[in-house]
């Protein structure tokens, strides 16, 4: 049998009757019998490691993975960018990968340092003072944000505007059924959100870039907070934010982004990393881990979790969030790529991605049937509307070995034209796509529209 | 461990200085200002640090010398199961027909995940005995979050979702923080003096407002409920629902299972029981399975076999997995579809263990336990003595009481014996509590130092200026211990708040 257990038959015998006990089996008297499961499993037996490994393989094979046989032009919150083997080296140390949440700061200065610098980069692109130790995903810091949100307002009534990444919306609305928030969709319309002239929201969420690539004016988002005494949340990119104005320079109270960008592969949508940053005046309703700067008895500097009152193990039904176990490892991840970029390389990155984005679109927007969906300034990504179904394009464009975008659903494409449909796709490059790659995809981009 | 200071990574910066490198583009260069209108033009540049690779390695590297880690040592941090992470399982998240897909790329270029996907669920199904699930929370508060969602589901569909779920004494702190958000009332059961659930307490607060009950089997004593049966018939008596909270699976595996016991809500820690590492705080991942009447109301898109024969594809082209919204899904719980690579692991664990496996890491796992349960006897009170599951609590309460010294203390000079401390002050239920978990993967003979080294600490307690040097200790780690009141009193949260 393969295990990862060190004991011989000599040593369970030895410590059953150490112990008193005849049999293993004998530990588990204290179980009623009526509930032991009289065979095993219904499952296989164990198999030798490299027979499993054998078999991940397997099913990855029948993966289609991005790299040459299918160049990415997906992104909407999954990027294909450039990770060096310095930061998954880095990233991989045993000791960040096979460590505890840092309960005893006197041996866990490592991570809670990469931490406290994590939470520094954050903030800094945020714009903002303070950044927690992460979140799951984008959408799990978006259902936190508005929960401080509706907590510093004390409104329960949320505006959010569609260009609001469409799953984090649908995670937000599920959660929103406990916490009784009342969830509002706000249209886009030219893709900018069209904010109601009435009522009084107690937060007011939209993204920066959003869904459809638009760079919105935020400005009027921050009027409507002001003018109603709601928080303003806003969803940030990380690599776009260090060209685009920062969300504190918008004058954003929470920033919440999707730190996948950061160093971290695709992995079919996770483990990836929740952004979560906001102004001081809220560090007290902050959601998750905060790492703090002190010293030890010896008066050396020494990290360690702080404002603890707000967290679940202390503060019970009454704290500011019920999450534990973070993303802790992508935080890591993150600021060792944020360190190998630097000031320099991540202000490249956006950039290198804008250019290629503006260069694709042009060829894009050139084909037969081909038409920008709005007018809007767009960044990295920007949305087409097709003459056929998006999907319909995708699938033909895997055939020639490019994954084409993602579609658009109809809440972006019915309203301005007649019925709705399926035909917006929206396009995305990275630093990553050359020149050579973009013309191979716009010549079949075309080819498949004939 | 690396006992010299390491400055951050600010202090190591020099402008001008850098690491990164990017492929060529051919892509003609022109101003970002003919690419970003004015109003939406950052003016001034993110400040990060500045640093060359070999600066960024060594940093890095000095930083993890400073962290404790499973590789390193011992680690029986009570409920949290640090368990060794076999090492083939990283190789794992390297493949790159795994690493580099997209997770909005069509059905029929990621086949081999759907199937994996529906795999493991399949797999965690048999094991906890429940019908089917989500892959998507992120971790176990997620998972009851996502589980409390589901409840509340039910009982709307039901007529109306209650007010109420109940949760014992000696619940995680995340139980009721996952009840408040999930919109109810927790009310609190207390244990009796065996341990368990107070069943006559709990008939007490049951009534039609009670939405249902969390609880974890064993508990965070690390006893058995033996009257578990009784408990699910209470709740389930009055239309309640029971929601497994799986944070200790591992001493049931293949001996026992949650849907047997009457559950029908069961969220497993893949980061704890599934051997997939805890990366000092995640990635996590907590799916949640369900019995039968409660599968329509999972999260979607779910990932699915599909049916050979209502399947609306062409025949030749029709790809064997795909994606289903159950018909009264609750919605998504997460950006995508979950933490897919730790379920990666996870899959791969379960098939090295396999049937046979899987049983004997619950079986080693409640020896070890027990073991240092006896070995320890009469070293610190152990408050509910009688034979444990995989952990058992110890207290440091007469300890304290004779000699001054606290469980705190105790966790401390642990650290400097190179183990990591158990947990300490959980469950609130025992004072100056010591939860101890060694799981399977450690040796008697490791077992025998650790309990040795308890036993040293004790000793020395009682010894003249024992209470001093425990109460100053650790003295011989990368810091000693740290000033918690200061950092709270005065945050510093950033570098940039350092100087104001």
């Amino acid at each position: 049998m393969p295990t990862y257990t060190p004991h011989t038959p000599d040593e369970i015998e030895s410590m059953l009757e150490f112990i008193g006990l005849g049999s293993l089996g004998e530990l588990f008297d204290v179980v009623p019998e009526a509930l032991r499961l009289p065979h095993d499993l219904a499952m296989a037996p164990g198999i030798p490691e490299p027979d499993a490994v054998a078999h991940l393989r397997a099913l990855a094979s029948r993966n289609l993975e991005c790299g040459p046989e299918l160049v990415c032009f997906a992104g909407g919150g999954a990027y294909d960018r450039e990770v060096p083997p310095v930061t998954t080296a880095l990233a991989s140390r045993s000791e960040f990968v096979t460590s505890y949440t840092p309960y005893q700061p006197e041996v866990a200065q490592g991570v809670l340092q990469a931490l406290f610098e994590f939470q520094t980069m954050v903030a800094r692109l945020a714009g903002l003072e303070i950044s927690n130790a992460s979140l799951y995903d984008g959408a799990s810091a978006l259902v936190e944000a508005v929960n401080l949100g509706v907590s510093a307002s004390g409104r329960s009534e949320v505006w959010v505007s569609r260009g609001v990444h469409p799953s984090w919306r649908e995670v937000l609305k599920t959660f929103a059924r406990g916490t009784g928030h009342v969830i509002v969709e706000v249209d886009l319309d030219q893709g900018q959100t069209r904010w109601p002239d009435t009522g009084r929201p107690g937060v007011v969420v939209m993204a920066y870039p959003n869904h459809l690539g638009c760079l919105e004016d935020v400005g009027v988002a921050r009027e409507l907070a002001d003018s109603t005494g709601a928080i303003l949340v806003m969803a940030f990119d990380p690599i776009a934010t260090s060209v685009l104005r920062s969300p504190g320079s918008w004058g954003a109270d929470v920033a919440v982004g999707e730190g996948q960008a950061l160093g971290m592969p695709l992995s079919f949508g996770g483990p990836y990393l929740g952004l979560f940053a906001c102004r001081q005046e809220h560090v007290r309703r902050l959601p998750g881990r905060l790492v703090g700067e002190s010293v030890d008895t010896d008066g050396r500097t020494a990290y360690v979790t702080t404002l603890r009152a707000r967290e679940q193990d202390i503060r019970r039904q009454k704290a500011t969030s019920n999450v534990c176990t973070n993303q802790t490892l992508m935080a890591v991840t993150a600021a060792i790529q944020l360190g190998w970029l630097g000031t320099s390389g991540i202000a490249e990155v956006a950039k290198r991605s804008a250019l290629g984005a503006s260069y694709c679109r042009d060829l894009l927007v050139g084909i037969d049937g081909v038409e920008p969906l709005t007018s809007a300034p767009t960044l990295m990504e920007f949305s087409l509307r097709l003459p056929i179904d998006a999907s319909t394009l995708i699938d033909r464009l895997v055939d020639e070995g490019f994954l084409a975008g993602i579609p658009l659903d109809t809440e972006y494409t019915g309203t301005e034209y007649t019925g709705s449909d399926m035909r917006g796709l929206l396009v995305t490059v990275t630093e990553k796509r050359t020149r050579s790659e973009i013309d191979a995809f716009a010549a079949a981009f075309a080819r498949a529209l004939r | 461990m690396g006992r010299d200071p390491e400055p951050t990574i600010f202090e190591l910066s020099q402008p001008g200085r850098s690491a990164w490198q990017l492929p060529t583009t051919g892509i003609p260069d022109r101003p970002l200002d003919d690419l970003i209108p004015p109003i939406h033009r950052r003016m001034d540049r993110v400040r990060l640090a500045e640093v060359s690779e070999r600066d960024l390695v060594g940093h890095f590297t000095r930083l993890s010398h400073r962290q404790f880690s499973v590789d390193l040592g011992a680690y029986p941090l009570g409920s949290c199961t640090m368990k060794y992470n076999p090492k083939a399982f990283d190789l794992v998240a390297g493949i790159p027909g795994l690493a580099d897909v997209h997770p909005a790329a069509p059905a029929r270029c990621t086949q081999g995940w759907l199937e994996l996907m529906v795999e493991i669920e399949e797999a965690l199904c048999e094991i906890t005995g429940m019908a089917a699930g989500t892959l998507q929370p992120s971790a176990g508060a997620a998972g009851e979050l996502t589980g409390l969602s589901l409840m509340r589901a039910w009982h709307t569909a039901e007529g109306a979702p209650r007010r109420k779920v109940i949760i014992p004494d000696s619940s995680h702190g995340t139980n009721p923080a996952s009840v408040t958000l999930g919109g109810y009332e927790a009310v609190t059961v207390p244990t009796d003096e065996r341990g368990c659930v107070d069943l006559e307490m709990l008939r007490k607060v049951l009534d039609e407002q009670v939405a249902g009950m969390m609880l974890t089997n064993p508990n965070t004593l690390g006893l058995f409920e033996e009257q578990i049966v009784e408990l699910a018939e209470a709740v389930h008596g009055v239309g309640g629902l029971m929601y497994y909270d799986g944070a200790n699976m591992n001493a049931i595996l293949g001996v026992t299972r949650p849907g047997d016991m009457g559950f029908d809500i069961v969220h497993l820690n893949l980061h704890k029981t599934f051997a997939t590492p805890h990366g000092g705080g995640g990635p996590g991942s907590g799916p949640v399975l369900v019995a039968d009447r409660l599968v329509p109301f999972l999260p979607g898109p779910r990932p699915v076999r599909l049916a050979t024969d209502g399947s609306q594809a062409v025949a030749s082209e029709a790809p064997d997995f795909g994606w289903m919204i159950p018909e009264r899904s609750i919605g998504r719980v997460h950006s995508w579809h979950g933490n897919s690579m730790v379920l990666a692991r996870a899959l791969a664990y379960i098939l090295v263990n396999g049937s046979d496996g899987l049983r004997r890491i619950a079986e080693l796992a409640v020896l070890n336990a027990n073991w240092l349960r006896v070995r320890l006897d009469g070293i610190l009170d152990i408050p509910f003595d009688r034979p444990c599951m995989h952990e058992y609590v110890m207290s440091a309460d007469s300890l304290q009481h004779e000699t001054g010294v606290k469980a705190l203390d105790i966790a401390k000079r642990l650290l400097e014996e190179g183990f990591h401390a158990p947990t300490i002050y959980f469950p609130l239920i025992v004072h100056e509590a010591l939860m101890i978990e060694p799981t399977e993967t450690e040796s008697m003979q490791t077992l025998e130092a650790l309990a040795a080294a308890i036993e040293r600490i004790v000793a020395d307690s009682r010894a003249p200026g024992g209470q001093e040097r425990c109460a100053e200790a650790p003295y011989c780690t990368p810091v000693r211990r740290v000033d918690e009141a200061r950092a709270a009193r005065h945050l510093i949260a950033t570098f940039d708040a350092r100087s104001s």
